[in-house]
């Protein structure tokens, strides 16, 4: 702890306090989307939970042909994008709440770059079992 | 980061106990906080035992025994003593309300006696409202108009426009809803609280108002609107029954509508 101040710190009225720097034009658009993709993720995340239940049991070669098949690959890198990306955007409600003072900026683009790179991640996958499937096909 | 512990110099510690007068048949304890800037102490809670036969229903009447009676040294605000000045707003037994339209008899057990919570205490259950007060003033609750006024008359509403201020204009800015939301804990230096976006959402929703968009401007930023989580402490401890949730909602769905 610091020795106690011997004078007030902050002078500043409350009211230029209180209108700070202004309002910053944005979020708008993150509380959109948050809401816009919670509604998709319903239909994605129950085809995927009927889809494994259908694949029960399945061995290896089942699952790269079910994943080769253009309709179920598109789906599961819709569900893994709109995830992460859903993700991203409540964490950041999380870091906006709790993380205060210099910390706050850095946690945020944080809170991007691991979000984005394990959504990568999936998509690769995604990828990889496509290239997986036409290449036994052929 | 976020802090789990009280500071150590904001600690309650256990006050004094101010007995029930001898032959007192219906006695209730009421367990109040108190802190004085002046001695340098810890707050700490006086228990005032008190006859329930010899005092006034509500609990604003208890205090205003104990200040009377019992303990002068009390120290909180109030003045109408019927709900419509917002003075007496403190948090009694675990909820932000009007002392003075809080029945005691609604409360079992002890009657616990706070001031509104997150907010610096001047003394005892004054709260420090200056910060939230200049909030309302950030976002200007006057009506904007270009349009000159008719001479020799009011500008003039329909009975539909007029019944959109409905649920807004009873608020009494007593601050029971910002104080009790945790957004507003959290970030009350940015976040302007549901008591000041009701009031933004009164001037946006009045007709007679022609600044409606540079007030939607005011308003879109991450905290000042956005840091709301509709955990809507707000609208159920309103104790006029207002719902400032449901303005804050309001207020998002402009948002998009002019985007879109």
């Amino acid at each position: 702890m610091n020795a106690p101040l011997s004078h007030v710190e902050v002078m500043r009225s409350q009211l230029g306090r209180a209108r700070g720097l202004g309002a910053g034009g944005s979020g708008v658009g993150h509380w959109w989307a948050e809401r816009v993709s919670a509604a998709s993720l319903l239909p994605l995340s129950t085809w995927f939970i009927v889809q494994m239940f259908r694949l029960g049991g399945a061995d290896h070669k089942d699952v790269v042909s079910w994943g080769g098949k253009p309709i179920n690959a598109t789906m599961l890198t819709a569900l893994i994008i709109t995830t992460f990306y859903h993700a991203q955007l409540g964490l950041q409600v999380i870091v906006d709440d709790y993380v205060h003072g210099k910390a706050h900026l850095p946690t945020r683009i944080l809170v991007k770059i691991g979000t984005s790179l394990i959504g990568l991640l999936g998509v690769f996958a995604v990828i990889k079992l496509v290239a997986t499937a036409s290449s036994r096909k052929s | 980061m976020v802090e789990l512990t009280l500071p150590r110099n904001s600690v309650i510690g256990k006050g004094k106990t101010y007995s029930a007068p001898a032959g007192a048949k219906n006695v209730k304890t009421f367990r109040v906080y108190r802190w004085s800037p002046e001695d340098g102490k810890n707050p700490v809670v006086d228990s005032y035992e008190l006859d329930l036969d010899t005092i006034g229903p509500m609990v604003l009447d208890a205090i205003i025994h104990i200040k009377n009676d019992v303990d002068p040294t009390l120290t909180f605000r109030r003045s109408c003593r019927e709900g419509i000045c917002g003075s007496c707003a403190m948090n009694i037994d675990g909820e932000n309300t009007l002392a003075c339209l809080k029945p005691i008899k609604d409360i079992k057990g002890d009657v616990r006696i706070y001031p509104l919570p997150h907010m610096p205490v001047v003394k005892d259950l004054v709260p420090n409202l200056e910060g939230a007060y200049a909030q309302l003033r950030s976002i200007e609750p006057w009506m904007k108009s270009d349009s000159a006024p008719p001479p020799d008359a009011e500008r003039k509403q329909s009975i539909e426009e007029r019944a959109k201020l409905d649920g807004m204009w009873e608020c009494i800015l007593c601050f029971c809803c910002t104080t009790s939301c945790p957004s507003y804990w959290w970030n009350g230096d940015r976040y302007l609280g549901p008591a000041v976006l009701l009031a933004a959402y009164r001037w946006i929703a009045d007709s007679r108002d022609e600044h409606t968009g540079d007030r939607l401007d005011e308003l879109e930023d991450t905290f000042k609107l956005y840091a709301c989580r509709t955990i809507m402490n707000c609208t159920q401890t309103c104790p006029k029954g207002l719902n400032p949730a449901k303005a804050i909602g309001k207020i998002k769905e402009l948002q998009i509508e002019r985007k879109a």
